[in-house]
């Protein structure tokens, strides 16, 4: 009796090994390995050209600390994010519970926001530039028509990071409107109904209700977007292509300085010692995302 | 009650109408860099910086000109071609892998779904470094399958895909192993019909991807001819200085394929990020 029911058991895991096989090399030898390989890239003078490449340790990370553009990529790049979360939940949430207040075209407008999100970044970019463009963009032409000083937007070292965010904002606009739009149908009617009998109304509803309610939307929604914008790499580039990383590096992110330096310089040491400091910048957001949502809702 | 009767009273409620206007005019500058790229590339050279919003002499020259001096339309293809091959490996891989770590025992099964979980947590950007030596090493520099390698699997749609299999019942896969199904055929014919919502939205999100995708294709196309759209848009814009109105017209003709697609698919395509969005 259990001699061919182990045999059962067996072959199944037979099929099942024989069906991971292929996947499996694919996760060790393009994920696992190459993410081993980069650390230790990281460790190691590691310039395409030169043969020799020797064990340094922890230098080429001390070089980075010392380098004012990483540095500067790395400020900017929590400056994208601290600009670009707050604005970009914030108009999601509104327009996500305006949408909720509508009953008819409800989709169109929903499909409307979402447009941006499916489409390509780099013409999207290239359009964006040219609207932002300094003498003859359609941004300037209005300023002028309303009597306002032309701005030079990406020409600006000032200027040019706020310009680059809201073009990834007006791209992941739609996305957190759909999901702020499943976390706000998920709320039960009953808690408003009832608020509604105790003579709550409005901004209090809004505030006692649906903003504690959609916590765990609205942590997956700043993890996602943080995520975005520590890898923000194609919009800048694209944007700022012929003083990549704008004016006096002003745009300049993690990811597009690790570009120049493993691409353009074929420094690959510093550059994989980069990707580290993106990787466990990653890690520490996502681990912590975990042990937010992990704790259970208060109502 | 008429059962009409709350309808009435909240389409009188100002607030309503409010609504419908704050949103009309988002939808306005939501909208309003599609109308300027078209508009843009439906004008003639010598009035491109005349900025009126409606072209004065409208001319299809700027498309014809992308597509017959350009390698636009070969670029094209090679995204086509990258894109759908990757998408067709990922949908087959990954239900392959989430219907066997869902529904089969074996030991080990724990430890390869977190080992491939795990691999979620790796940024593709701490990868392109070992991936380009790796194709130096290899000669897949410059080729159709150095540009898609990376993409053949993914292990956010194995973990997708597993949570839906789970659902899968039991039952049915044992009444297809009493008529003798084979254990590929409960795969293929008796489970993954199943789940087709879920693997319609992974391939449209792995088609969109790839299409996109800009770092690693970047640095591993090194001839004209190879480049995928974004890298031959970026390129080409970059080389054609101030010739917007080809900057405009490709770029518009890399954007409405893709409108075109979501117009047709929007349903499932929003219904798709709140499915697989949520689960992540």
């Amino acid at each position: 009796m259990s001699v061919p029911q182990l045999r059962l058991g067996t072959r199944r895991a037979l099929w099942a090994y024989t069906f991971l096989f292929v996947p499996l090399l694919f996760y060790i030898a393009i994920r696992l390995g190459p993410a081993f390989s980069s650390l230790y890239i990281s460790l190691h003078e590691w310039n395409l050209i030169s043969p020799s490449k020797p064990f340094v340790g922890l230098q080429n990370f001390r070089l980075l600390a010392r380098d004012p553009r990483f540095v500067q990529a790395a400020v900017n790049t929590v400056r994208y994010v601290l600009v670009g979360i707050p604005v970009q939940m914030a108009l999601g949430l509104a327009v996500a519970v305006l949408l909720q207040r509508i009953n008819r075209f409800r989709g169109l407008f929903r499909a409307l926001y979402f447009m941006p999100f499916v489409t390509p970044v780099v013409a999207a970019a290239w359009v964006w530039q040219w609207m932002y463009s300094e003498s003859f963009g359609p941004l300037n032409e209005i300023l002028a028509t309303v009597g306002l000083p032309l701005q030079p937007f990406l020409r600006s070292p000032g200027q040019a990071l706020y310009a680059v965010a809201a073009m990834i904002i007006w791209q992941y606009l739609g996305f957190q409107i759909v999901i702020f739009l499943a976390g706000l149908e998920a709320i039960p009617r009953v808690y408003y109904e009832a608020a509604e009998v105790d003579g709550a109304s409005g901004w209090r509803l809004f505030r006692h209700i649906t903003v504690p309610l959609l916590n765990p939307t609205l942590v997956f929604s700043v993890v996602y977007g943080t995520i975005v914008f520590l890898q923000l790499f194609t919009q800048v580039l694209n944007m700022t292509f012929g003083d990549q990383g704008g004016p006096l590096a002003g745009t300049l992110t993690v990811v597009l300085y690790v570009y120049q330096l493993g691409f353009q310089r074929f420094m690959m040491g510093e550059a994989a010692a980069a990707t580290a400091v993106l990787f466990v910048a990653i890690l520490g957001i996502t681990l912590l995302q975990i042990r937010v949502l992990s704790k259970p809702v208060e109502y | 009650m008429v059962p009409g009767a709350g309808v009435e009273i909240r389409r009188r409620d100002p607030r309503t109408g409010l609504a419908y206007l704050t949103l009309a005019v988002g939808t306005v500058l939501v909208a309003f860099p599609f109308y300027w790229m078209v508009a843009s590339a439906l004008k003639p050279f010598n009035e491109m910086f005349d900025l009126r919003l409606i072209p004065a002499h409208p001319t299809l020259l700027n498309f014809a000109e992308v597509l017959t001096r350009t390698r636009f339309p070969r670029w094209f293809g090679n995204s086509l071609i990258v894109a759908t091959i990757t998408t067709v490996s990922v949908a087959f891989f990954d239900s392959l892998v989430g219907y066997v770590l869902a529904k089969l025992q074996f030991p080990g099964r724990g430890f390869i779904f977190v080992m491939i979980l795990a691999t979620l947590m790796i940024p593709t950007e701490m990868l392109v470094i070992p991936w380009y030596i790796m194709s130096s090493a290899y000669g897949w520099i410059n080729s159709y399958w150095g540009i898609m390698f990376p993409g053949l699997m993914s292990a956010f749609g194995v973990f997708l895909i597993r949570q839906f299999m789970s659902g899968v019942p039991d039952e049915l896969l044992d009444a297809g192993r009493i008529d003798g199904v084979t254990e590929f055929g409960l795969y293929w014919r008796i489970a993954l019909p199943q789940i087709r919502p879920a693997l319609a939205a992974l391939c449209i999100f792995t088609f969109l991807g790839n299409w996109n995708a800009f770092l690693w294709p970047l640095i591993v196309i090194q001839g004209a001819d190879m480049r995928t759209l974004p890298v031959g848009i970026a390129l080409f814009s970059g080389e054609a200085g101030s010739s917007w109105n080809l900057i405009m017209a490709s770029s518009a003709l890399a954007v409405l394929p893709v409108l075109a697609v979501f117009v047709v698919l929007q349903r499932q395509i929003i219904e798709g990020v709140t499915l697989t969005g949520l689960r992540s």
